[in-house]
């Protein structure tokens, strides 16, 4: 690692000494879990460079974006409009939540049975391992789930971020709660405005939503290759896509993704893929799995099933759909995302019955033969949800398979055990 | 034609060998200790068979000591073994050291729906063992004072660490150790008769695994349960035996088909 990247830390304010063991830790995951896999595209390198990258490069990315007086935003949500940021020439990136990493300081502020998501949060902040977060000119929290909610009160008050903005969000997805959220969106528009110095104007906008859209329809077309059998590329490698889209430059990222797709429609021309034809193909439903969360597919993979898509935030739900980009006044495009991002059909929305049929819908699309509900321990919410969504699955004659499990890796052995009997079950 | 299952559990390994036509001809339960590939080795060695299918938690261990050995899991296994020691059966469930499963099968036998506890030992043969020792009981103690008890003390924790505590706060507070122990055992069968309920079961369940042998536990699950509870006559070999049926089953289904390739 170039010691100027070390400088770079330094001024951020890491913790030298701990940021090493993490980056040490994390290499040795990657290599461990992506570097051993057979077949890979060859595109998939950017992908490795990107992660090799993943606290040098794009870091300094974004403080030379801030040195030339541009506004770095990060946020933990898909609910945060990356097209308003985009639109005043901001970057948005997503903030550090997939590992076990400091949880005995974040349990000084956080009930043990928090969900891991948060204590992670908390613990990269306050170890200080996170550059994204203090890059960040403005970090986005938004009232999801309880958890977060009151973990952001805390969060407040804590001298780790430059600035915290809390978003409210609706619970409902009526009218009341369409208003609520485009209320919501024109109060952010106008904090994002008064943080940039700009003025968000019909062109910049639509210039916003076109970068994001373009991200997304890159998206939408690696997910429909994975619909192939044999599928062309591992729910891993898939999944680490879907994890950098946080992150990365655009423009780039939608490049990169374009070209493994050309990549992946020759292998499907040619019958090829990374797991034999007749494999048992997996969909992955609930809760996101944030870089360096791979524990479930990993272990799925490992045991000869291949994943073939992801309804998760960090997947399909927060890439489908692209944003609406025909309003003529800036009001009317807000109003278009608040109707797109209303459609993310997170569990924390009452009723949420359009998220059992995204995934009854993905496990048809994509010739799932089984769907594992992964739950992040603690995480009410999906845990709860995770018990309807899977009655009413095997009531649809999709077998399914319900993880409730946090970061560790010591119930790794149960897992493999209860795996290895779907794919058994699966296979009749 | 021989064929064996090996069972390799958190707590004990146990080997069943079969002949053609599935007739046990060997059975053996032994301690896992620290170093449960040595004794896997030690009853190996006492037989001699055409085939061996593992099973249990250290499934793909046993690949070191036989390569090419199948590895299948004790849920595939206990539903296979089910079939053979109850006929007909549709519903199982296997309280193991570390695990406790609850399987549905088809009316042709395969799994239908499994569930398993989560990471934590609670409700699993580990904890009766703990929950013993925290009351100064040995393992056999523990069971016939339960099965004595008039009533129980109401244990609400199941959380091995928690539980302990709350044993020791019941105790200061005067209860009574037999009635405690009645409390631990039906805390543990209500627990199981949850994780039942989320696959669910019908009709005779056949109660396996080393947690079968307890016999208040097997009073108590069948009453949570509310429904007929068999215990075979060996409940701890019930994978191994499934186990040792899919490797001869295999050998006779390759045996038939190089006979019919022959003709």
């Amino acid at each position: 690692m170039s010691e100027d990247y070390r400088m770079m830390w330094k001024d951020l304010g890491l913790d030298l000494e701990t940021h090493d063991a993490l980056l040490a830790a994390l290499g040795a995951g990657y290599a461990q879990t992506f570097m051993t896999q057979k077949d890979r595209p060859e595109g998939m390198k950017y992908f490795d460079f990107v992660m090799s990258e993943v606290h040098g490069l794009r870091v300094k990315e974004l403080m030379d974006a801030k040195a030339a007086g541009r506004k770095v935003v990060g946020s933990f949500c898909v609910y945060v409009p990356e097209e308003i940021v985009l639109a005043l020439d901001g970057v948005h990136v997503g903030l550090c939540a997939g590992a076990e990493f400091g949880y005995a300081e974040a349990e000084k502020y956080l009930p043990r049975n928090t969900c891991g998501l948060i204590k992670s949060f908390f613990g990269f902040s306050l170890t200080r391992v996170c550059p994204y977060m203090s890059a960040s000119d403005l970090v986005v929290g938004e009232n999801t789930c309880d958890g977060k909610k009151k973990a952001y009160e805390i969060f407040k008050d804590l001298p780790l971020v430059n600035a915290l903005y809390v978003m409210d969000l609706p619970q409902m997805k009526g009218e009341r709660g369409r208003a609520l959220l485009v209320d919501e969106y024109t109060k952010f528009a106008r904090k994002m405005e008064e943080l940039a110095g700009k003025k968000l104007t019909v062109e910049n906008l639509k210039k916003g939503i076109a970068r994001v859209n373009a991200k997304r329809s890159a998206m939408h077309r690696l997910a429909k290759l994975r619909a192939a059998d044999p599928a062309p590329i591992s729910g891993l490698d898939a999944l680490l896509a879907n994890q950098v889209f946080f992150y990365d430059d655009p423009e780039r990222f939608t490049g990169s993704v374009n070209a493994i797709c050309d990549e992946l429609e020759k292998r499907v021309k040619a019958g090829k893929g990374v797991a034999k034809k007749g494999a048992p193909r997996i969909l992955v439903s609930g809760c996101p799995m944030a870089v360096p969360n791979w524990k479930i597919p990993s272990i799925v993979e490992s045991c000869g099933a291949v994943i073939v898509g992801e309804e998760s935030c960090v997947g399909e739900r927060g890439t489908r759909d692209l944003a609406p980009d025909s309003g003529t006044t800036v009001e009317a495009l807000i109003a278009g995302l608040a109707d797109r991002y209303l459609k993310r059909h997170c569990a924390v929305f009452t009723p949420n019955p359009e998220r059992l049929e995204d995934v009854k819908a993905m496990a048809d699309a994509y010739k799932a033969d089984g769907v594992i509900h992964y739950g992040i321990q603690f995480c009410n919410p999906y845990q709860i949800e995770g018990g309807a969504v899977e009655r009413a699955l095997e009531k649809a004659k999709i077998p399914t398979l319900r993880i409730d499990t946090d970061y560790s890796m010591e119930d790794a052995g149960q897992i493999r055990t209860r795996v290895e009997a779907f794919l058994e079950r699966i296979k009749g | 034609m021989r064929a064996a299952g090996i069972d390799i559990g958190s707590r004990t390994v146990k080997l069943v060998a079969v002949e053609a036509g599935g007739a046990i001809v060997h059975e053996r339960v032994e301690e896992a200790t620290f170093d449960p590939l040595k004794v896997c080795a030690r009853l190996v060695a006492e037989i001699s068979v055409d085939a061996i299918v593992a099973t249990g938690y250290g499934r793909h261990l046993f690949q070191r000591l036989a390569p090419g050995a199948e590895p299948i899991t004790e849920i595939k296994a206990a539903a296979i073994g089910a079939r053979a020691v109850m006929p007909g059966c549709r519903a199982l469930v296997d309280v193991g050291g570390q695990d406790t499963k609850v399987v549905a099968l088809e009316p042709d036998g395969r799994v239908l729906k499994f569930a398993m506890n989560d990471r934590c030992a609670a409700g699993t043969g580990r904890f009766l063992e703990v929950m013993a020792a925290a009351l100064a009981f040995t393992p056999a103690e523990f069971v016939s004072a339960a099965l004595a008890a008039k009533r129980a003390e109401r244990s609400s924790s199941m959380c091995a660490v928690f539980a302990e505590s709350e044993v020791v706060s019941l105790v200061a507070r005067g209860a009574l150790r037999d009635e405690i122990a009645l409390g631990i055992h039906l805390a543990i069968a209500s627990r199981t008769a949850g994780l039942a309920g989320t696959v669910p079961l019908e009709g005779d369940v056949l109660f396996v695994g080393g947690g079968a042998l307890n016999a208040c536990l097997a009073r108590e699950l069948g009453r949570a349960l509310k429904l007929p509870l068999v215990v075979p006559r060996s409940p701890q070999t019930v994978a191994a035996y499934g186990a040792a049926l899919h490797a001869i089953g295999s050998l006779t289904w390759a045996a038939e088909r190089t006979g019919r390739k022959a003709k």
